[in-house]
């Protein structure tokens, strides 16, 4: 499973119909071969999470993914006890006639009764890939514990032991800069920014990803997103997730051009504001008689 | 513009004209010459880029490009920096350029205490002394702080410190332990575990409570010139003290975010997190390019939500606006951009130093347009009136 270059991983990435610029596939080449963490940021919707999606699936690795939220501490990342498990287990073994007190409670912290959690399992699968998605809405407490995890790739369980990764697992962070993360987690990592794709690439992910969509209506539906984006008034410009939303919800109408009756009964698929809605039938009307 | 790129020391620009010196050293002065433009290198980045283009190879110049931008760039303004550095120190050669970030256009330090004029007469007893600086301190926390002199400034600024912001709260999704409440099931397991499974006591749990984000807007536009330097060191007061967590309370740390909104919107919690409150502002002046400049608070306000309140860190949170509303741009924008922020935010204070003023009516565009959206209208002009502020922001 070596990649050679990064032409290596772009073609593989590729295959799995997911295309990326070369700055992109050269930092997925480096974050590979260096080991380290790989943070991407960007705008929402311009794949981000589909990035660690394309690398498991490209590499035939399993995918561990660990969604952060506010409040969400280490227990929610690596492990748990499966209490009910245990009590019933005590049960059996009382039932089957009074066991030795000391070996019963040995047999209680058996990893059987271990609920790994996103990263613990991470560490036990590797090689996998682990992502961490939208990291910056996690507390900086949190964000402290993932970079002992990080730099170290090993996790202690007092009952058990300590579990390390055979080969360090692939590391993916998103984030959607709510807040800055800290520098030393940042240091940690190699960054890229992913930006919309342009025409052309967005066209091409189009075909590759809906390729039910017919080639024409895929262009038209680029080429009114692109429009969209340039026009810097949306609430929430659309990203590539909502341009193949958008194409597929036309596609299953039976369009094969793009039209402003049925691109106005599908607009939920492209904008997600009532305001923006309004702009943008308004522009369409425009784009369409143009 | 300050021309620092060009007295670097000697990683500076001499390394470029230098290329036989090996590739390392030449790899290196452009780290340096990159940290002279803003962008913070450290060692361990360095060392990074050196390994990642060792594994790129060295002759092709759009790998090495690629390669310092995934190692040594952390954020969209040091991309932005790092393409300008790497052309002029890789291709141009004539000099760096000069980007780092500009100069405060006014720097906001106060000037020095002159010698209290009050003392030393000789003819006051010491009880009096004391009796004339408390009723001082007092007339003090009153007085506007625009009509200020230089001297009563100075004197104020030691009294931020009797300020407490505590972070507001709110609840989780998590429970922690509690003596009543609702059964908490995972626990009593746990306890009847001990017990080889007999049944035990019952435990017991609440939701437990985590500080809420405080988002502070500082209006820093020309006509707010006279608050800019309370308003920051409030900013500051804010930072430290919710981020020390109030022991008292026995409540977690927060965190307080703050921003500038003038012509620009600026993130100043970097700032602000210098512990010393003239070397937060100091740091504060280096960062915000439009002091005193004109007021666009409905775009900056939309650039604000677009770029991070939106996403999340204005989302439940505590949204503190200082401005006096004179609004330059679209009223309209602004209520627009209220209104999101309204929708987004938990509560929306908005604080005006004028208010507080005999004869005020909230009659400027900006304000009336705001006005609908906001929770909490409150007069920001004196040290009493921060105090207010920051006891409705405890309790939001």
């Amino acid at each position: 499973m070596e990649l050679d270059s990064t032409a290596d991983v772009s073609a593989r990435l590729g295959e799995t119909g997911y295309l990326c610029d070369e700055a992109l596939s050269t930092v997925a080449f480096l974050a590979l071969r260096m080991q380290r963490p790989l943070l991407l940021e960007g705008e929402p919707g311009t794949g981000k999470t589909a990035l660690a999606e394309a690398l498991a699936e490209s590499l035939d690795l399993p995918l561990v993914r660990l969604q952060c939220y506010e409040g969400i501490d280490a227990t929610q990342a690596l492990y748990d006890w499966d209490f009910p498990r245990q009590i019933l287990h005590l049960r059996a073994l009382e039932a089957a006639g009074g066991a030795d007190p000391e070996e019963a409670e040995k047999s209680l912290y058996d990893a059987r009764f271990l609920l790994a959690r996103p990263v613990l399992a991470a560490l036990q699968q590797s090689p996998a890939v682990l992502l961490v998605d939208e990291v910056d809405r996690a507390d900086d407490e949190f964000e402290a514990f993932l970079l002992e995890v990080l730099s170290t790739y090993q996790v202690t369980i007092p009952e058990l032991g300590t579990v390390k990764a055979a080969t360090p697992p692939i590391v993916v962070l998103t984030s959607n800069r709510t807040r800055e993360l800290h520098d030393a987690l940042k240091r940690r990592c190699l960054y890229h920014w992913i930006d919309h794709p342009g025409l052309e690439r967005e066209v091409q992910i189009v075909r590759s990803r809906a390729p039910e969509v017919s080639e024409e209506l895929g262009r038209q539906v680029v080429t009114v997103v692109q429009q969209l984006r340039d026009r810097h008034d949306l609430q929430k410009p659309p990203g590539v997730a909502e341009t193949l939303d958008w194409a597929r919800a036309l596609h299953h109408l039976g369009t094969t051009g793009l039209d402003l009756a049925t691109a106005s009964a599908t607009l939920g698929a492209l904008v997600k504001y009532r305001e923006d809605a309004e702009k943008v039938r308004h522009a369409l009307d425009q784009m369409l008689r143009a | 513009m300050v021309a620092t790129a060009t007295t670097s020391g000697p990683g500076g620009p001499e390394a470029a004209t230098d290329w036989v010196r090996g590739a390392d050293e030449v790899l290196l002065g452009f780290t340096r010459a990159l940290r002279a433009a803003g962008v913070p290198v450290t060692q361990d980045r360095s060392q990074g880029f050196l390994a990642a283009v060792a594994l790129l190879g060295l002759d092709d110049q759009r790998a090495t490009y690629r390669a310092g931008r995934a190692t040594l760039c952390a954020g969209p303004d040091d991309l932005e920096r790092y393409d300008q550095v790497f052309e002029a120190f890789f291709n141009a050669r004539d000099g760096l350029p000069r980007t780092r970030p500009a100069a405060p256009a006014t720097n906001p330090t106060f000037g020095e205490l002159p010698a209290d004029e009050s003392r030393g007469e000789g003819t006051t007893t010491p009880d009096e002394v004391v009796r004339a600086m408390a009723s001082e301190t007092e007339v003090l926390r009153h007085r506007d702080v625009a009509a200020m002199t230089a001297a009563e400034k100075h004197r104020l600024s030691g009294m931020f410190a009797t300020l407490q912001p505590r972070p507001p709260t709110r609840r989780t999704a998590r429970h922690r332990s509690w003596h009543r409440g609702d059964v908490d099931a995972s626990r009593t397991l746990r306890a009847s575990l001990r017990r080889m499974g007999e049944p035990a006591d019952i435990e017991w749990r609440r939701r437990s409570v985590r500080p809420r984000r405080v988002v502070l807007l500082i209006d820093v536009s020309g006509s707010m010139n006279g608050y800019a330097d309370a308003l920051l060191r409030l900013a500051h007061r804010f930072t430290q003290s919710v981020r020390a967590g109030s022991a008292a309370g026995g409540r977690r740390r927060g965190v307080v975010e703050t921003f500038t909104v003038g012509t620009r919107l600026t993130h100043l919690t970097r700032a602000m997190q210098q512990r010393d409150p003239s070397r937060a502002l100091v740091a504060a002046g280096e960062t915000v390019p439009d002091w005193s400049g004109g007021t666009r608070l409905g775009e900056t306000l939309g650039f604000f939500l677009d770029r991070w309140g939106q996403r999340g860190m204005a989302r439940g949170a505590v949204v503190v606006v200082f401005s006096d509303g004179w609004e330059r741009g679209d009223p309209s924008l602004l209520a627009e951009q209220m209104a999101r922020l309204h929708r987004v935010a938990h509560r929306v204070v908005w604080v005006n130093p004028h208010r507080g003023k005999a004869g005020y009516e909230p009659v400027q565009q900006g304000v009336v347009a705001a006005l609908p959206y906001i929770d909490d209208f409150l007069a920001g002009h004196s040290l009493a009136t921060f105090a207010d502020l920051v006891e409705v922001v405890s309790r939001a």
